[in-house]
């Protein structure tokens, strides 16, 4: 059995999740203090990818990225990239469809999160940057934790953005969840079975993960 | 070294217009009923709060001016603030959330200075604690120290006892007049309760609906208070409107159908009476007048009688007296009585 898609799929969902974890982190902290319209208008644009189709997303983002497009265009002019049909593109696929999760877990984290400590750090001298990293961001980890996790799961399964963006090539752009599909098509039930065990199994594990998180919520500090 | 602060800020229909000043070693208290913009004076001060317009300034250093465009952040401002809830940082011991705090120095002087803050707080075996493992006056002890580690030059405490129960207040106003005591700085207490205030605080400035009176000794607010709110806060029971009475030296107070001997004072539209200052009396003496007694309620060492002039309108407020218990029960008549104020305790409001 030839172990690529799962190596390429972690890969992806890997490298996804850290730029999730910032943008999610770095979105949820600026609207929450934005004014109220911005902040509806900003939260429904940025929750979109969630509830859309992954197809629909996939579409919208070979608008941007394709190689007849301007930025798409651009890049193979410039740097000589190719932004779809590559492993890398299915990046781009992966960040759209988890960001949302790890903005909202996060942005509730943030919201619940005391502001008089915050108040209570800037009036002690404490920088904004360090009451930032080292009281919010501990205090609101089990949140954070949670989304993080959330997002590199759904990462990890995404599939219709992903074949549209970098398609099904053996050993260069399969991921498990094209894996599985093209398996299916061509009739090799057996080969698609274990490739549906493997995924169960990644499944499992991060469901039970963030259970454990959402366990230890209420007794984070003795 | 003072802190003076002139402050004005609008939220929706309430506009809060302070000005206030506060000196070294004479904690100043800012009195009011909750909700008249105590708490939010304070932040105005720390730089949480932004006032619309104003001056802020401490040893000479300006915090904030609305003219001149300054507006320091609070951590430019060495502004010392205690929280209602003490805000201690919940995933650090009380040694690292005191540490934190301290400002660049070298490991050794970090541990030196630390250890020493907790000793002066009486928290060294709380040291490796969590804030949440502390009792609630530790936790008070704990922000203390945290707020000293910063070396502040003002010290702001909104209503420092407001989080604990009463039988711990006592013995935590006496470890928190030791450090006020000790700060080599100005100090704002902001409280409701005016017996906290007279313990621990040289003069008193009332807040009312967001306006702040001029600053008096604890002393005069008692003998003075000058308004309805502020002598109200400052524990007086009695009030009714008062005019001026038919001759010169008297004044009339109609709910009660009282004539009483006192020195009209220019604009008094109420009278206040402390309810330990109304006194039973022999009849036909100077301002005396027979009364009910319509009520008796008993508090933990006095007696405080409901009275009802006998000449009062319908729909008067009843006349609260307060006795020592011995004495309410020596007195001869506990229904009906002649009650009396001395011409001095009776105090002309605006």
């Amino acid at each position: 059995m030839d172990w690529f898609p799962l190596y390429n799929s972690i890969r992806i969902a890997a490298v996804s999740t850290v730029l999730v974890f910032f943008l999610g982190i770095f979105a949820a902290h600026w609207i929450a203090k934005a004014p109220r319209l911005v902040k509806g208008v900003l939260d429904v644009a940025l929750t979109l990818p969630l509830v859309l189709p992954p197809t629909v997303v996939g579409w919208l983002l070979l608008l941007v990225l394709g190689p007849r497009r301007p930025l798409g265009a651009w890049f193979q002019a410039v740097f000589g990239l190719r932004l779809t049909m590559t492993w890398q593109s299915a990046i781009f696929a992966a960040v759209a469809v988890s960001f949302p999760l790890m903005y909202r877990t996060a942005r509730g984290a943030f919201e619940s999160f005391d502001q008089t400590l915050a108040q209570a750090g800037r009036t002690l001298g404490l920088s904004n940057f360090y009451i930032f990293w080292r009281v919010q961001m501990p205090v609101c980890r089990q949140g954070i934790l949670a989304g993080t996790v959330l997002a590199f799961a759904r990462a990890l399964g995404e599939y219709g953005a992903t074949s549209m963006l970098a398609g099904y090539t053996p050993g260069r752009t399969a991921t498990v969840s094209t894996t599985v599909y093209q398996l299916w098509r061509t009739g090799q039930d057996a080969l698609a079975l274990r490739w549906v065990l493997v995924n169960l199994g990644i499944s499992a594990v991060v469901l039970l993960a963030v259970n454990l998180l959402e366990r230890k919520e209420g007794r984070s500090w003795p | 070294m003072a802190l003076t602060a002139r402050i004005e800020k609008r939220f929706g229909a309430f506009q809060l217009a302070v000005d206030l000043m506060a000196e070294t070693g004479q904690p100043l208290a800012l009195l009011g009923a909750s909700g008249c913009g105590k708490s939010v004076t304070l932040k105005c001060i720390a730089g949480i709060e932004r006032p619309d317009r104003g001056r802020i300034e401490l040893d000479g250093r300006v915090l904030f001016d609305s003219e001149a465009g300054i507006d320091l952040p609070p951590q430019r401002r060495r502004v010392g603030f205690l929280f209602q809830s003490y805000a201690l940082f919940p995933h650090m011991t009380v040694e690292r959330n005191v540490a934190v705090c301290l400002g660049r120095m070298d490991k050794r002087r970090r541990r030196e200075r630390t250890a020493e803050l907790l000793a002066l707080l009486h928290l060294e075996d709380q040291a490796a604690l969590y804030p949440r493992q502390l009792s609630g006056g530790q936790r008070q002890r704990a922000a203390l120290a945290r707020i000293l580690a910063a070396e502040p030059g003002v010290l702001l405490l909104d209503e420092p006892f407001s989080a604990l129960d009463s039988f711990l207040k006592w013995q935590l106003e006496q470890e928190l007049r030791e450090v006020l005591e000790r700060f080599p700085g100005p100090a704002v207490w902001v409280s409701h309760d005016r017996g906290e205030v007279y313990r621990n605080c040289s003069r008193v400035c009332v807040l009312e609906d967001g306006k702040s009176a001029p600053a008096a000794s604890m002393a005069e607010l008692m003998a003075n208070p000058g308004t309805v709110a502020a002598a109200r806060l400052s524990g007086c029971k009695n009030f009714a409107p008062v005019r001026p009475g038919p001759a010169p030296g008297l004044v009339e107070v109609p709910a009660w159908g009282l004539v009483l001997r006192a020195p009209w004072r220019e604009g008094a539209a109420a009278l206040g009476l402390r309810a330990d200052r109304v006194r039973p009396e022999e009849a036909g003496a100077v301002n005396a007048f027979p009364c009910q007694v319509v009520r008796v309620t008993e508090d933990v060492s006095s007696v405080f009688a409901a009275l009802r002039p006998e000449a009062a309108s319908p729909g008067a407020p009843p006349l609260w007296m307060e006795l020592a218990k011995d004495a309410w029960a020596a007195l001869p008549d506990r229904e009906r009585l002649w009650a009396a104020v001395r011409p001095e305790d009776l105090m002309l409001l605006k």
